[in-house]
């Protein structure tokens, strides 16, 4: 269980340059499965839907459905391919490490991209940059900044400090989600291998019932962080706020 | 047994700040954003628009027939109206004509009637006076024959009185 991360440390002899390469993998592999999967889904279109074209029509429609539930949908419908490839792209990051672990040595190659923190602060600080853009493109610089100071100007400090907990939080609660499912699901397989009597019968049905429930774990963390999203998004946005 | 800093140290490497990875993720997923959404969700969510404006369009269409044949319905129905009262007009027209038929055949057959009378009265008259006329002739020749007779007999005033007046009466008779 001794497994570390391969870690290229001190990239071009800068100090701080470390690359994780299981990082750089695993989020080529889950960008490269979800693109694969969406373009076969969405081949041979047709006016009268079937199959995968009924699939991809589904998620069209629940993510136009979160949109709209917290925004007006004139001024989301920019944000439904946003909303779509996050939402896609992370229960596949977080499926993936569910299903399989592939260590290489002590290092552990395979995994969810979603179970690091770096790469789930990443993804949130780029919606909350988003917002920020969004905010100032669609209702104007003098709205954005009237934001801040509105009801009153003592909610200032506050809703600076907002950002940014609202950019941890985000990532950090993805991170932790799909983070702890993959340690249980290591310490499981640890039980499993490492010679305890009948430990791989005392680990598989735990297994199963935690596999199981990660698959769970990982759909309802890629529609919070989606749902999420959209709510900082219509603060942002939206007139009424 | 096992360090659960080791544990730790799964996947994650919570310390330290690698900007490549971010660098990395960032790329990645924009790529990712701009591929499906040209490749994927682009072409499904046109497909999506497209019958959204067909069904709108197949509704549109319903609605305009439907209020089309709404109106042909009023036109027919008003048109079997028109028929209708036509029809009606038409037999009592013919009633009327009926009518008016009928009581110029009685009025000719009366007028008929009236001649053939008028005829048959004229005719009677003339029988009439022609039997008057024989019945004259009949007495200037009975005249005749009743002197013829008296002459023959030779008879005083009274018998030839009395004779005349028998032969009168004879003739009363006979007529």
């Amino acid at each position: 269980m001794n497994h570390t991360a391969p870690i290229a440390e001190d990239l071009f002899g800068i100090s701080w340059f470390d690359v994780n390469l299981a990082n750089l993998f695993m989020v080529a592999v889950s960008s490269a499965i979800v693109f694969i999967l969406s373009v076969i889904a969405s081949r041979k279109l047709q006016m009268k839907p079937t199959g995968l074209q009924n699939f991809m029509e589904w998620i069209v429609e629940f993510v136009k459905g979160i949109i709209s539930d917290t925004m007006d949908w004139k001024t989301g419908k920019v944000f439904l391919p946003l909303g779509l490839t996050l939402i896609t792209y992370i229960l596949v990051s977080n499926l993936l490490g569910v299903a399989t672990v592939g260590v290489i040595g002590h290092d552990l190659w395979w995994k969810s991209p979603t179970a690091d923190a770096t790469l789930t602060l990443t993804l949130s600080g780029m919606v909350v940059l988003l917002t920020h853009f969004y905010g100032i493109k669609i209702r104007g610089m003098k709205h954005y900044l009237k934001g801040y100071v509105s009801p009153s100007p003592i909610m200032l400090p506050f809703k600076i400090i907002e950002e940014f907990t609202n950019t941890l939080t985000l990532g950090l609660r993805l991170f932790g989600n799909i983070y702890a499912g993959e340690v249980l699901l290591g310490l499981l397989v640890t039980l499993a291998t490492t010679g305890v009597p009948f430990g791989f019968i005392f680990a598989a049905v735990p297994m199963l019932a935690w596999q199981g429930f990660s698959l769970f774990i990982g759909g309802i963390q890629a529609f919070v962080f989606t749902m999420l999203t959209m709510v900082y998004l219509s603060h942002k946005v939206s007139s009424d706020h | 047994m096992y360090s659960y800093i080791d544990v730790l140290t799964v996947g994650a490497g919570v310390g330290g700040l690698r900007v490549v990875d971010m660098a990395v993720q960032l790329f990645f997923f924009l790529l990712l954003l701009f591929l499906v959404k040209k490749f994927a969700w682009g072409p499904v969510m046109n497909m999506m628009q497209k019958r959204e404006e067909y069904v709108a369009n197949e509704i549109e269409a319903a609605e305009k027939s439907r209020l089309d044949a709404e109106k042909a319905s009023k036109e027919a129905h008003e048109r079997l109206k028109q028929t209708k009262q036509e029809a009606q007009k038409i037999i009592e027209d013919a009633k009327e004509a009926g009518q008016k038929q009928e009581q110029e055949i009685i009025r000719i057959a009366r007028d008929e009637a009236n001649r053939l009378k008028e005829s048959a009265q004229a005719d009677i008259q003339n029988e009439k006076e022609k039997a008057l006329q024989a019945l004259q002739d009949k007495v200037a020749s009975l005249s005749v024959l009743i002197a013829t007779k008296v002459i023959e007999k030779e008879i005083d005033e009274k018998d030839q009185e009395k004779l005349i007046h028998e032969y009168i009466k004879e003739v009363g008779e006979e007529l």
